[in-house]
Order: C-alpha cells, then structure tokens, then sequence
C-alpha cells in the first residue's frame, strides 16, 4: 500500500523527529511513504479560532493535495480530527457542494497514526524497544473525536523493555486548546497544573501521546519545572528498536 | 471569600467583564477551587455510575436528541397546540417577545391580586428577565424557595451553576450566611440543622403569599400539562399553595405527547443530580376544583429564542433540558467556576446558549464561545446530543466575522486579526510556508536560551508564564525529506 504522509505544519516546523519517526514505522510496517511537498496546514487553528472563511483555502489545498491516495497518514489526533470531523462544516460555510462531496470521501481516508497501525493495518507489535518507564496521556481529539479507544495502549504495551504505567485521571484535558492556550493562559495553566501532578505521580521518566501540540504544553511545564519528565510522541516510542 | 455579587451580567444592559478577565479572579479564589472541585468531581462520578446501569442510554439520549428535534422543526405548531390545551383546562396563556414584556405580564398578574409577596422556584428564565429586580420596583418581593436560591438571594449573590446554585459556598459559608440573614442565635453547620432553619423560614412565606411563580421544565402540547422537577418539595409548595400560580416558560420547553415523559424522565435526573428518579416531580393542567391554585397563568417567552432557532448549527443549543451534566464534566468550568461566565447560564452549555440569546457583537459574551478547549466532555455525556464543541467552533467563527465585517477599521486592526491574515497567506502557498519557517528559525534566537524560550512577547507571553517553549530546530521535516529522499517524489 502507497500512503501519504500528512506530517501538519506543527510537526513540519517544530518536531521534524516525530516525522521521521512515522516514516520509520510506517516503511518498517512494509509500506510505501508518500511526502507531497504542496501540503501545508490543515486549517485548524484558522477554524477553530473562529478565521474560518480565511481556513477555506487550506481544506482545498489539503483536498487537491491528498485526494488521490489510498490512505493518508498524520501523527496528530487532532488534525486529523479537522479532517475528518470539521471540514463538513467548513465546505458547508464555503456553500460548495463538490467541496462538500470531496471531503466525504477523503476524510474516511484519513488516518491518525495509531488507529491506523490498529485498525487498519491490525498490527499491534511494530518491533519497538524502549527501556524507559512511559506514561501515555490521551488527547481529547484522538479520544472524543476520532475515537481511537485503546489503540495506542495496545501499540505501547507491545513495546519490549517499556514499564508503562497508567495515568490517573488520563481522560481530564491537559488545558491546550489551540489558541485557548494563550486566550485564557490562567485558565489553560490550572488545568495543565492538574496533569503535571498525576503525570508526576506515576513516577514515569516519559510522557507520550499522539500529539504534540498537548505534549509541547505538558512538556513546557515540565521543564518549566525541572521535573525530570520528558515528553516524547508516541511515534518516536514505536520506531525506536535496540539498534538505535 | 470575596463577595460575588454582579452588578451586571450578559442578560443586563451595560458592559459586562470578558471570561478571560473574570477566570482569573475566580482561579485565584482558594476556598472556590476547593469547594467546586470537590462537588462536580463527585457529582460526576455519580452521574457516570448512574449512566451505567442502563443499557438503553444510548438509545435515550438518540429518542431526547430526536423528540427535541421534531419539536424544534414544528414549534409554531406544538405552541399553537399547547395554547389551546392550556386554555381547555382553564390556564390563561400570555406571549412575550422578551424579558421585558414578561416582565411586566407577570408583575401585572401580581398586582391585579394585591401581592406584595410572591414565593418562587425553578425559574433560570426569570433570571434572564431579572424578574426579582422588576418586581421590586413594582413593590412586590420575590422570595425565592430553592434552598440553594434562597442562599443565593439571602447572601445578595447570582447564581453560579444552573442546577446548584449554590456550588460555590460550602455549608460552614452557609452556616455564617443563616446566622446573619435569619435572625437565629445558635445554629451549627450540620445540613439538617441548616435545612431547618431554611425550612421554618420558608414555611411562613409559603402560607401567606397569594401569588406562586415558578419555572418550567417541559410542557406538553397535547395535554397542556406543565411540569416542575425538584429534590426539595418546595417547588411542589410553591406551585400548589398559593391562590395563584404564574409560571414562565421559554418556548423551547415544549414536549410533543405525555408519552415522551417516558423519555425525558429517564434522562434529566440521572445526568443531573444521579439520582436514578426525581424525588419531587410536579406535573398540572390548568386548573382543578377544590385542588391546588384557581388561577393559573402561563407565560411563553421568545427573548432571543426564535433566533437561535433561525441558525441551522446552533439551533440545537435549544434542545437543552438544563441538566448541568456538561458543566460538572468541564475542565474549564471546575476551575473557574460560574460566576466567570458572567452570564446566568453558565459553563458549556451557557457559552453557547447566552452568545446567541443576546445575540453576537456584545465584548463581554462574545468572549464566551472561547471559554473552551474543545476537549468534547460535554459532547459526551449530554442526554440530548448537543454537540456543544460545534457549537462553540461556530459561534467563533461568527463572532470573528462580525469584527472583521462590523467593525470596521478596529476589527480588521486587531492584532489577532492581522496575525491571522498573515497565517492564512503563508499557508496558502508551499514556497512562502517553507521561507516562513526559515524566518522563524533565524527570528528566534533573541529569545532562546541554552535549548529553550523562557520569554515570548506581547500577547504570547501568556504562553511562557507557566511553560518553556521548544525552539524550532535547525532543520524542518521536509527540509529532511529532500536531503534524505529527494528524486523520488519532490
């Protein structure tokens, strides 16, 4: 299978490692990695921040770029939420019933990675080893929008050498929310205090999840903190192997 | 404790405070982050084993979200019934466009009676109209008979949660405010003991007043039967002592057929307060010989509702039954409590609702629809399906289009604005994206000290007050991409 990799401009710009990381797992996995180069921004931040005529453009960009692949991969729960969740409503303010058409039928082409490891590939065990003791927060896009349930508790617990452990409260917001992180940084700040503490209470080296726009804010306040945590993409879990 | 008295909230005239501005103010409040947290964690808790027990929950929640959308399709018809069902069991029905027509219906009702007294209950509406206030300068007191809006009004506060109103305080606050307000020497903090004297107070009020008001939680338009649901008897007292009885409603309250109780029964107490059925659940027709009052007034109120109706995606915001699940399930809401809301309808479910009742434009609830992380909590556990996330991603976008398009120079000059604009040119073209990231790279290096930023600017230094910030890396992805793999598909 042929897959494209929709890295997001986040990951592009701040964590070109989680999307090296994806390519490994995903070539390891025996696929053929696609990188279109025309590819941008999802539109997310644009729409969700209420610039939504001004995010239009971006979904036909992601549309013209992405819709001729047979699946499309990102290691992002919540762009790929905007897919497959909010680019109805944006084709809808756009009053374009073909744009409307055409992302029907990509968005259930469009994969975060760990659902598509599970449950489109039903590959659990991706050959990984990491000797660290991890904890995994579960963003709210990947868990209340696209549904991912246990897939990436699946993809971690098969990693040979990791002692996982389980975050308490795991299902509580980190406080992120796009630009909600700046709009109402009080707000954002006491809610990711209540994270830190459970993810410190389970005494893990290592955070992950499927985000790192949550992690980047979980990690900034851990290293705000000198905790000794870091925060690492569930990506960069999957592709480490004894060899490196 | 500060006191939390609000001159002015989104439902009064006037200029009310951004969410960002009252947030942080109630995130500073010890004694609220103690006593919130502990009552919406344990509430939710509750709720979630309630739930759990049926195994047609799902189901419910698809008949509430299906009855309330049939009757949101045909609510000039189910209100035209419901008028004539109301009027055949001997209830007067009055029509108010707004706060203000109400208003003056009820106080009108009040006053061909001679009351100076009215005791009240279960009515959010009636603080939309502030109703309390209205009737004071008509001469006539409100007293309100819901021990925890008995608490609100006696400590001269609003209300900061739909179902509990009193969430806020906790009983040793209580216990000071009964002291000072009731005029009783010795009282301990013991919930019976406090009950009782709330009890003998009420009492009192109760038997001498001539005119009850209460709220409404459904109507039937085919039986014309209104109906109170309460965990205290006090609605039951209101609504059936005194001679008369006024209740308001908003128009969105409407159910179709007695028969759809069934559902709503099942739905409403075990997302609000847990309980696996209502402890007081009043229901009347009109009126009846010999039994409960003789006079019997319903007001249906508009007040913006036809409006949101007109907006195909928030139109579902009326399908809310004022649970309160999606407020004790709300991260943000936990925190700041409900008075940061500024608005009587607070949490998720009023960031929502109160953007579009007083419609978009207003500074101080256009802030609302932001007081949000998306996270989808409310989504998930509201028993009609509101999907409160696109709401709120809706109301954003019409809240920004509204400054970009009505106001003119200051809209367009904002800075958020500009910044955005600027965002949206460099995405639209792959060349100016991969020279902005660049850019970024070389723009950075003011501000990054040994591996991180501790500092950002502006606006953004909301950002590294509590969080370091990961500088962009010598080398982007697809910079990667092209070194390590170019010639195959760049």
């Amino acid at each position: 299978m042929r897959v494209a990799l929709f890295i997001t401009c986040f990951n592009d710009t701040l964590f070109p490692e989680t999307g090296r990381a994806t390519v490994e797992v995903l070539e390891r996995m025996g696929l053929e990695v696609d990188f279109p180069f025309e590819q941008t921004c999802c539109g997310q931040m644009h729409f969700n921040t209420g610039y939504q005529r001004e995010a239009i453009p971006l979904v036909r960009r992601f549309v013209r770029v992405f819709k001729d692949y047979e699946a499309v991969v990102a290691p992002s729960g919540s762009c790929v939420g905007m897919v497959r969740e909010l680019y109805q409503m944006a084709a809808g303010l756009a009053n374009d019933e073909q744009l409307l058409h055409e992302v029907e039928e990509l968005s259930t082409r469009v994969f975060e990675l760990s659902e598509f490891l599970v449950k489109k590939l039903r590959v659990t065990d991706v050959g990984a080893y990491y000797p660290h003791r991890v904890t995994y927060h579960p963003t709210c896009h990947s868990l209340r929008m696209l549904k991912v349930g246990d897939a990436p508790l699946e993809l971690l617990r098969a990693v040979r050498g990791i002692d996982f452990v389980e975050l308490p409260e795991a299902r509580e917001c980190c406080g992120f929310g796009g630009t909600f992180a700046i709009k109402n940084a009080d707000t954002s700040i006491a809610m990711l205090g209540d994270k830190l503490r459970h993810v410190l209470e389970t005494e893990a080296e290592v955070c992950t999840a499927g985000d790192n726009s949550c992690l980047m804010h979980i990690g900034g306040g851990l290293k705000r903190q000198r905790a000794g945590v870091a925060t690492v993409h569930l990506a960069q879990i999957l592709a480490s192997t004894e060899e490196r | 404790m500060t006191p939390k008295t609000r001159a002015s909230d989104a439902f009064s005239e006037g200029k009310t405070p951004h969410f960002e501005e009252s947030a942080r103010e109630s995130l500073a409040d010890t004694q609220l982050r103690r006593n919130l947290g502990k009552a919406t964690q344990s509430i939710r808790r509750r709720r979630s084993s309630a739930v759990a027990e049926m195994p047609d929950w799902e189901e419910l929640r698809e008949a509430g979200y299906a009855l309330k959308k049939r009757v949101m399709r045909h609510l000039d018809e189910y209100l035209l019934r419901l008028e004539e069902s109301v009027t055949r069991a001997g209830g007067h029905v009055h029509w108010a466009r707004d706060g203000e027509e109400a208003n003056r219906i009820i106080a009108g009702i009040a006053k061909s009676h001679d009351a100076r007294e009215v005791v009240k209950v279960k009515s959010i509406a009636s603080d939309e109209t502030k109703l309390n206030e209205h009737l004071e300068r008509e001469g006539i007191r409100a007293f309100e008979t819901d021990l925890a809006e008995l608490i609100i009004q006696l400590a001269d506060e609003t209300s900061s949660h739909i179902l509990v109103p009193a969430i806020h305080k906790n009983r040793s606050e209580i216990r000071e405010l009964f002291l000072r307000e009731l005029a009783v020497e010795e009282l301990s903090d013991d919930p019976p003991d406090l009950t009782n004297v709330a009890r003998l107070y009420l009492r009192e009020k109760f038997l001498k007043a001539k005119v009850g008001f209460s709220g409404a939680n459904f109507a039937v338009a085919e039986t014309g039967t209104v109906c109170v649901v309460e965990s205290e008897g006090n609605g039951r007292m209101c609504t059936t002592l005194p001679p008369v009885l006024v209740t308001l409603m908003g128009i969105e309250k409407i159910i179709p057929t007695w028969r759809d109780y069934e559902v709503f029964m099942q739905l409403l107490p075990r997302s609000s307060t847990a309980e696996r059925m209502n402890p007081y659940t009043t229901f009347w027709s009109g009126v009846s010989e010999g039994d409960g009052p003789e006079e019997f007034h319903l007001v249906l109120m508009d007040n913006g509702r036809t409006d949101v109706l007109a907006d195909e995606i928030g139109r579902q915001t009326l399908n809310c039954i004022r649970c309160s699940a999606c407020l004790n399930v709300c991260p943000v809401y936990e925190r700041t409590g409900g008075h940061a809301y500024n608005s009587v309808y607070p949490g998720p479910i009023g960031a929502i609702l109160t953007p579009q009742l007083v419609g978009i434009g207003r500074p101080g609830s256009d802030t609302l629809p932001y007081a949000s992380t998306l996270c989808g909590a409310c989504y998930e556990v509201c028993p009609v399906k509101i999907n409160i996330p696109e709401v709120l991603i809706h109301l954003r976008g019409k809240v920004v289009r509204h400054k970009q398009d009505k106001e003119g120079f200051k809209g367009r000059l904002d800075p958020e604005n500009v910044a955005m604009q600027a965002m949206a040119k460099t995405f639209s073209n792959p060349k100016l994206y991969e020279n902005a990231q660049k850019a970024a790279r070389v723009g950075q290096w003011p501000l990054s000290r040994s591996g991180a930023i501790h500092r950002l600017p502006g606006r953004l230094a909301g950002w590294t007050d509590a969080r370091d910030l990961k500088p962009i890396p010598e080398q982007s992805f697809r910079e990667w991409w092209r070194s390590n793999r170019d010639g195959r598909n760049s």
